[in-house]
């Protein structure tokens, strides 16, 4: 029986090294090919009518123009008048939808199709708690200790209200699919999706056929961030119109503008906080209302106090539910915002003591719990990196002369992990080639890249001596990639196929090499005794010991052995520039320093983090979904407006892996969601301390800069 | 395929032929290649359509037909018409750079160019860089550098990486943020970018065209 754990330091060939992704050829290349990139024979293309109202109810549709088009094949209504359906909830939302034999046709008929409706009240704004039953509602009341004692034990009583604006996931390539009934039986669907083995089910019920009737292919996803779960009502819809066509395939992905407003959103929390403090910074009491709206379905509320486990707080939360396209996880659901809205009121009242934030955090970091000694060494390694004992000046301090002030922000926050069920096949041919088959998803993340490291790793091969076959529901089930569990479930899965494999490998190979199979080791394409290296054999002549058959093993996770774990944190600092006469503020650095446990490629490791703090300078100072009460509209559906950072808009980053001792031996935990925490609340605590007033509310947008300078009189 | 002839003009309700007449400009030559050419003010413009026209393209030094109505797009036509998906369609108006191709020279959106109004003109996709097996040394840099993630802005990151440092051999990190100002990236980049254009310039990213 093998031992299931990851090779010691000295023993990894590949794991934990700088790796280049295996797709990337591919990826540069323009070969790889997206769910949108799919053309199939016949294909028609589909397209939504979709609500112009936030709130209505569909009267009457007349299709008849439409259908009168030559080159319109199908029709299905989705929003069928006099059925529950007719109600349409937000601008934007699905009315009729239509395949044709092209593009421009399909915009025709879509634009021919009448549609009659009744308007109805509707709210879209996500700041009015007071707009009434239909809209709000109070979600949740919590006390922890004693709030009242905590607060008159407190020597300063520190208010501010903050916000985290509403925010959409903007995924380059669009919510979306390719849906063709293969025969009358047979769907087979090339859906773009973070979810390949999930979906199958969830496209088969609607349409009312059996799941192993449907095929879900994927081999790369242009992002999804949280938003890409399950097939949506436009896929299924898709279905529909290909079996109305006859079976021809239908395209269907979401135009910028539906993809903006429909397909997900980051819900808004909103925050009026009350801290009480010691004047040697010994936090007393928490107290805050909270409210935010994630859409129809509303949504939770945010995690505060962040990490810092207060001990007396009493907290409320209202839930606004307002006519717009829905809430869907967004990468580190509600930890964004809770770090936000309670990292900057910590901030706000380590000023108000005139304490050092750095040493006001450090001096409560016992409140992080268990965690707090790493959280120690990240916050003393990134202070390091900005220089934050020389740079850092009291709020509002910095005596340069000119427009141009600026000040540094620190943040620190945390996330699980852990890894979902996890199924691959593995098989080794009597020929010694290798292939790994899982019904995953490589989301950017480096999913396939990390398969490769570790069966390469654990089987003494060279990386391209592994294949790896992912993006297929008919490859043993994965789980979603979702909660930065991936890493976890598919390096447990994939280490334990090929140890097992190994395994019988060398039970092949230990009669010709005079050994026992557990003396054996695998070691440079070569299977060798350990204690007598000489006495080895190559791989492909122990492989062709297997005979004719190949030898296919089924990892699984959860298994034998601990391979992953959860909890992880991470501390970051902001260096930022702010013109106080123009508002606007730019990142001159931000400094991550993050743990993740066992890293499978510190290459596509470093880069997550990169990445997070990239999408932290796009919510930080340019995202915003904004929403339009008048018209129940959103004002900015498309990408002039919805404004993404650009290659100059980042500043310098520098990132810091916790490595080695005390990382390692945890073994492999996910980190997509965690270094994505933070980058909000470091620069707008870094803009406070650059401008001495706090802005309250992200995105850091040059007018409200300019309106919290106002209010502050100039000072 | 549909006859030229058969296809009313769908969009606005005002066919091109009403709008012709309306506006007093008569038609001078017959249909020849998918398009009459009228006098307006004594200039002779082109006029095409309604209705699919012929459409002839050179891309990466090969030529492609297909029929497409005058308001397809370069990016569309590519992509819908002649299964050439390397370029993507993400916001459609000329913001993103993921649909980027070089024509005669030059980058471009080609999500902001009819199909129609590129041909006689040399086009280069993404799928144009490569030398038989071999990658371009910006394709390399973008690998080595780890200059991508989901990957779907990436084809048109490298093709104006590519044009960048066409005019810009040694450029500076200040030129190289400036110069690919207008590609977005979602996954977050651009650390990744910087440092593959740099890559690409010291290497030569002239080479291999």
């Amino acid at each position: 029986m093998a031992e299931y754990k990851w090779p010691d330091a000295d023993k990894r060939t590949y794991i934990g090294k700088r790796i280049s992704r295996i797709d990337g050829p591919q990826k540069v290349s323009g070969r790889a090919k997206y769910s949108f990139d799919i053309n199939r024979p016949g294909m028609l293309f589909g397209k939504i009518v979709r609500s112009p109202y936030a709130h209505a109810t569909v009267k009457k549709i007349d299709t008849s123009a439409a259908e009168a088009m030559p080159g319109v094949k199908a029709i299905h209504i989705m929003a069928e008048p006099g059925t529950p359906t007719a109600e349409v909830k937000w601008a934007g939302a699905s009315v009729v939808a239509l395949a044709a034999v092209d593009e421009p046709t399909a915009e025709d008929a879509a634009r021919a199709i009448k549609v009659e409706y009744e308007v109805m009240p509707h709210l879209v704004v996500d700041n009015d708690t007071k707009a009434g039953d239909q809209w709000t509602r109070v979600a949740n009341e919590s006390k922890q200790g004693d709030p009242d004692k905590g607060f008159s034990e407190a020597e300063v009583t520190v208010e501010g209200t903050y916000g985290v604006s509403i925010i959409t996931h903007c995924c380059l390539e669009p919510h979306g699919s390719v849906m063709e009934w293969e025969d009358e039986k047979n769907v087979l669907a090339h859906l773009s999706t973070q979810a390949v083995s999930g979906s199958a089910a969830q496209i088969a019920r609607p349409l009312e056929i059996a799941a192993t009737n449907v095929r879900v292919k994927q081999d790369h996803i242009g992002g999804g961030f949280g938003s890409k779960f399950g097939p949506d009502e436009w896929d299924i819809t898709a279905a529909r119109l290909s079996k109305k066509s006859g079976g021809k395939p239908v395209k269907m992905f979401n135009e910028r503008d539906s993809e903006l407003m429909v397909a997900g959103a980051r819900p808004s929390h909103y925050a009026k906080v009350k801290i009480g403090v010691k004047k040697d910074g010994t936090l007393t009491a928490w107290e805050s209302q909270t409210w935010g709206s994630g859409g129809v379905g509303g949504g939770g509320a945010p995690p505060v106090p962040y990490i810092f486990n207060i001990p007396n707080q009493r907290k409320q939360h209202t839930n606004i539910i307002n006519n717009i396209g829905s809430q869907r996880a967004w990468r580190a659901p509600n930890h964004p915002q809770g770090c936000a809205l309670t990292m900057t009121a910590l901030e706000d009242a380590a000023a108000a003591i005139g304490m050092d934030p750095y040493d006001f955090f450090l001096k409560n970091i016992e409140l992080a719990g268990q965690r707090a000694p790493i959280y120690t060494d990240e916050l003393k390694i990134a202070a390091d990196l900005i220089g934050w004992k020389n740079n850092w000046h009291p709020r509002g301090a910095d005596k340069t002369a000119g427009p141009v002030k600026r000040g540094l922000g620190l943040s620190i926050h945390t996330w699980g992990g852990l890894g979902h069920p996890s199924d691959c096949d593995l098989t080794i041919q009597p020929d010694g080639s290798v292939e790994l088959k899982m019904g995953t998803q490589d989301l950017g993340t480096g999913t396939r890249t990390a398969l490769n490291i570790i069966v390469a790793d654990t089987l003494g091969l060279p990386l391209n001596a592994v294949k790896i076959t992912i993006g297929d529901s008919r490859y043993p089930a994965s789980g979603g990639s979702g909660g930065s569990t991936t890493i976890g479930g598919i390096s447990s899965s994939s280490r334990r196929a090929a140890l097992d494999a190994l395994d019988q490998v060398f039970a092949k190979a230990a009669p010709a090499l005079d050994a026992k199979p557990e003396d054996l080791e695998a070691v440079g394409g070569s299977i060798r005794v350990k204690a007598n290296p000489s006495k080895s054999m190559t791989w492909a002549q122990a492989c062709s010991k297997l005979g004719a058959t190949p030898l296919t093993v089924r990892g699984k996770n959860p298994g034998p052995g601990k391979l992953m774990d959860q909890g992880v944190g991470g501390a970051q600092m902001a260096d930022v520039s702010v013109d106080i006469e123009t508002g606007i503020v730019r990142v001159n650095k931000i400094v991550a320093v993050q743990d993740c446990g066992l890293i499978i490629d510190l290459k596509t490791a470093e880069s997550q983090v990169y990445g997070a703090l990239i999408m932290g300078v796009c919510y930080a100072l340019y995202e915003e979904k904004i929403m339009d009460q008048k018209t129940g509209r959103m004002l900015n559906p498309n990408m002039e407006f919805y404004k993404l950072a650009g290659i100059g808009d980042i500043g310098e980053l520098v990132v810091h892996m916790m490595t080695g001792k005390g990382y390692d031996e945890r073994g492999v935990i996910g980190l997509g969601e965690p270094p994505v925490v933070s980058p909000g609340a470091v620069i707008s605590n870094a803009v406070a301390n650059a401008i001495g007033v706090r802005v309250p509310t992200l995105p850091l947008t040059p007018d409200r800069v300019l309106a919290a300078l106002e209010q502050k009189g100039g000072k | 395929m549909q006859d030229d002839d058969d296809v009313k003009s769908k969009g606005s309700g005002l066919s091109r032929r009403t709008f012709l007449k309306a506006s007093g400009i008569s038609l001078s030559v017959p249909l020849v290649m998918g398009y009459r050419v009228i006098k307006v003010s004594g200039a002779e413009v082109k006029v095409y359509g309604p209705g699919k026209v012929p459409l002839s393209l050179s891309i990466n030094g090969k030529s492609y037909k297909a029929e497409v109505e005058p308001r397809v797009t370069l990016l569309e036509a590519l992509r819908n018409e002649l299964d050439i998906t390397g370029a993507k369609r993400v916001c459609d108006r000329a913001t993103c750079g993921a649909c980027t191709m070089i024509v005669d020279g030059k980058p471009v959106y080609s999500c902001s160019v009819l199909a129609i109004d590129a041909q006689g003109k040399s086009i280069t996709t993404v799928e144009g860089l490569m030398q038989g097996e071999t990658l371009h040394p910006v394709q390399q840099a973008f690998i080595d550098n780890d200059a991508q993630q989901c990957g779907f802005c990436t084809p048109g990151f490298v093709v104006a990486s590519k044009a960048f440092l066409d005019k810009n051999p040694n450029p500076t990190a200040e030129q190289i943020q400036k110069g690919l100002g207008g590609n977005l990236c979602r996954c977050g980049t651009y650390m990744g970018v910087r440092a593959a254009v740099a890559q690409a310039a010291q290497k030569g990213g002239r080479r291999n065209g």
